[in-house]
């Protein structure tokens, strides 16, 4: 691949060796069941936690993970929840596990996660660490019998535009960037130990179909439908809000715009008028008249976010939607039979 | 004090049974933290030991949810357990979750021995009647054997002679287990999580295995093949019978709304990406005057 091709010219080279791309995460089945254990304990209260493990090449391994206390009021907690960490992480280097900070988990309700929030803890981590994920958990759909665990990772173009915090159409349109491209996912891999599988291919249980299928075989997906449905209106609603900002924002440059024409047209008289009379001519900028003054653009960071927010709910609906189809018609194949 | 003999005869002082502990039930996570604290051992020590926490249930049943590893030191006469290390993490567990409570100890390897003893006393004194769980790492005897232990001490008037070790059976609760899914727990390597298609074709192969499978016993039996069973008959009766009596036209009326519904649903929202996309072309791609 280019990427690899590069960085192995550039290892030649002696030059400063590149990071081959993010491309899997591999959980162990311990962080994984740690991570769905808290969410669910604390739904639907959102908790967040953190990631541990190993950066090796193209592959973030998270081997362990452990869960941060709820804040109820930030002022006193600050030093509380900066030595908590300090201390979980000594104590597990003391019994060998990595304690490589490698990213974050949180939980999220209907997969509401795209916050401005999520993005300034995005950065905050880059600082310190070259390469971290964040890790969203959904225990709502768990009744549904589906393992929601998705990796993310903002995207490099991302990042570069949010430090330069400049969100103009005109920066976008120049790195053709779409609401798209704010997140990465990337795919996730779970492993196990050998004697971890070895204890759970004895433990299994001997029936035939598992929780997770009755789950699935569930045919009462209207809560979770419903929920969705508002929560997606919501967010339109919202959107069409960003949308008046801009319109607003485009008609008063229209305006100004046509003002700067006005003045413009009356100072280019005036100097002909001047000419005529032979004085000097007026120069034809102002910059200290207010409708010279350049009116800010809005960021669209929201507006991405909402429509990220948005599309993931209309994915969401779309599966769920599916399963059903497939449920309706199973009920119908057995009602005949 | 001297090691436990499972099979002792000797009379023992019936403990004070405000609670006595009737079963143990475990959750998967942690067996998952005992075999991982165990890979991850340092190589002089032969087992590892941690704190369980969970909670009490007032029926008597001691619900096991998490652990975590404790360092030690064992040798054949002493053993050295890390004190502050142990109220260290349970203070940090504590604050996330205040209602996980000390209840017992670990350790990896089959049976007890004179060490167990002499910890298994330390917890005593953190927690009335602490529960403690081998978990056979080694696979003794063919298999990962988990056993609880209570302890009760045996005297012989006003003497302490032996703390003896009742086993206690033990309900592993997979619960959590089986809705991540066994394949995805027990492999030691998944390529990828299956998303929500691919769980429900799953679903639906085991369901029409699990249907082939009672037409093949009915088929047998009728043919005289298999002797018939009426428990499974009864079962596979009330099965059938559990399919609600809808006359045809009433079920299809259903299953056509919510087939009308879902399709709606569908709509709405390839629509609501549509306009998206076009609210993003024209967000982006407007022109300044």
């Amino acid at each position: 691949m280019a990427t690899m091709a590069r960085s192995f010219l550039q290892a030649i080279s002696k030059d400063e060796a590149v990071a081959p791309p993010l491309r899997v995460v591999q959980i162990e089945g311990l962080a994984v069941l740690k991570i769905i254990k808290h969410c669910k304990e604390f739904a639907p209260t959102l908790v967040t936690g953190q990631l541990l493990g190993l950066d090796v090449g193209s592959v973030l391994e998270v081997t362990n993970c452990f869960p941060f206390p709820v804040r109820d009021d930030d002022e006193e907690i600050e030093a509380d929840g900066a030595n908590y960490q300090l201390e979980m992480m000594r104590c597990l280097r003391e019994v060998n596990v990595d304690n490589n900070t490698v990213g974050w988990y949180q939980s999220t309700v209907l997969g509401s996660y795209q916050t401005v929030e999520l993005i300034e803890t995005f950065m905050n981590y880059q600082e310190n660490i070259k390469r971290c994920v964040c890790i969203i958990y959904d225990p709502s759909k768990a009744d549904l019998g589906v393992l929601a665990l998705k990796a993310l990772k903002l995207s490099d173009s991302f990042m570069e535009l949010y430090r330069a915090g400049n969100f103009t159409g005109e920066k976008l349109r120049e790195k053709n960037f779409s609401w798209m491209d704010i997140f990465e996912e990337i795919p996730i891999k779970v492993s196990n130990s050998a004697l971890v599988s070895a204890f759970m291919t004895e433990l299994e249980t001997d029936a035939p179909v598992s929780q997770g299928d009755y789950d699935r075989l569930q045919s009462s997906t209207t809560p979770f439908l419903e929920n969705n449905m508002e929560f997606l209106i919501k967010c339109m609603d919202d959107l069409s809000m960003e949308q008046q900002k801009f319109q607003y924002y485009y008609r008063n440059l229209s305006r100004q715009q046509a003002q700067q024409q006005a003045w413009l047209q009356k100072r280019r008289t005036e100097n002909m008028a001047r000419r005529s009379a032979g004085e000097e001519p007026l120069p034809e900028e102002d910059p200290s008249n207010p409708i010279f003054k350049p009116i800010p653009e809005p960021s669209r960071l929201e507006s991405f976010l909402i429509t990220n927010q948005v599309s993931n709910f209309c994915g969401q609906i779309n599966g769920v939607a599916g399963q059903n189809f497939s449920r309706l018609y199973l009920t119908k194949a057995l009602h005949e039979n | 004090m001297a090691a436990a003999n499972e099979h002792t005869v000797l009379q023992f002082a019936t403990p004070s049974s405000t609670t006595s502990i009737l079963t143990a039930r475990i959750h998967p996570l942690v067996i998952f933290n005992v075999c991982d604290c165990f890979v991850r051992r340092p190589d002089s020590a032969e087992r590892v030991i941690g704190t369980l926490l969970g909670s009490i249930l007032p029926d008597g049943t001691v619900d096991i949810r998490n652990s975590y590893a404790v360092p030690h030191n064992e040798s054949s006469d002493q053993v050295a357990v890390d004190i502050d290390y142990h109220h260290n993490m349970l203070a940090s567990h504590l604050k996330v979750n205040p209602k996980e409570i000390i209840v017992g100890w670990y350790s990896t390897g089959l049976g007890v021995n004179g060490g167990s003893a002499l910890i298994h006393d330390f917890y005593a004194r953190e927690v009335t009647n602490p529960i403690h769980l081998t978990v056979d790492t080694g696979f003794t005897n063919g298999e990962g054997a988990i056993k609880a232990f209570v302890s009760s001490n045996l005297s012989l008037g006003d003497r302490q002679l032996a703390a003896q070790f009742q086993e206690v059976p033990v309900d592993l609760r997979m619960v959590e287990a089986e809705r991540v899914g066994y394949d995805v727990l027990k492999a030691t390597a998944v390529d990828k999580l299956p998303n929500d298609m691919e769980g429900m074709e799953l679903t639906m192969e085991r369901l029409l295995g699990l249907v082939n499978d009672v037409y093949k016993y009915v088929d047998s039996v009728v043919e005289g093949q298999t002797p018939p069973d009426n428990n499974i008959g009864r079962f596979i009766a009330e099965a059938v019978a559990s399919l609600p009596k809808l006359p045809p036209q009433v079920f299809d009326n259903l299953v056509n709304d919510s087939l009308q519904d879902q399709l709606l649903l569908l709509y709405l929202s390839s629509i609501t990406r549509t306009q998206l996309s076009l609210a993003e072309k024209l967000n982006t791609a407007a022109q300044m005057l």
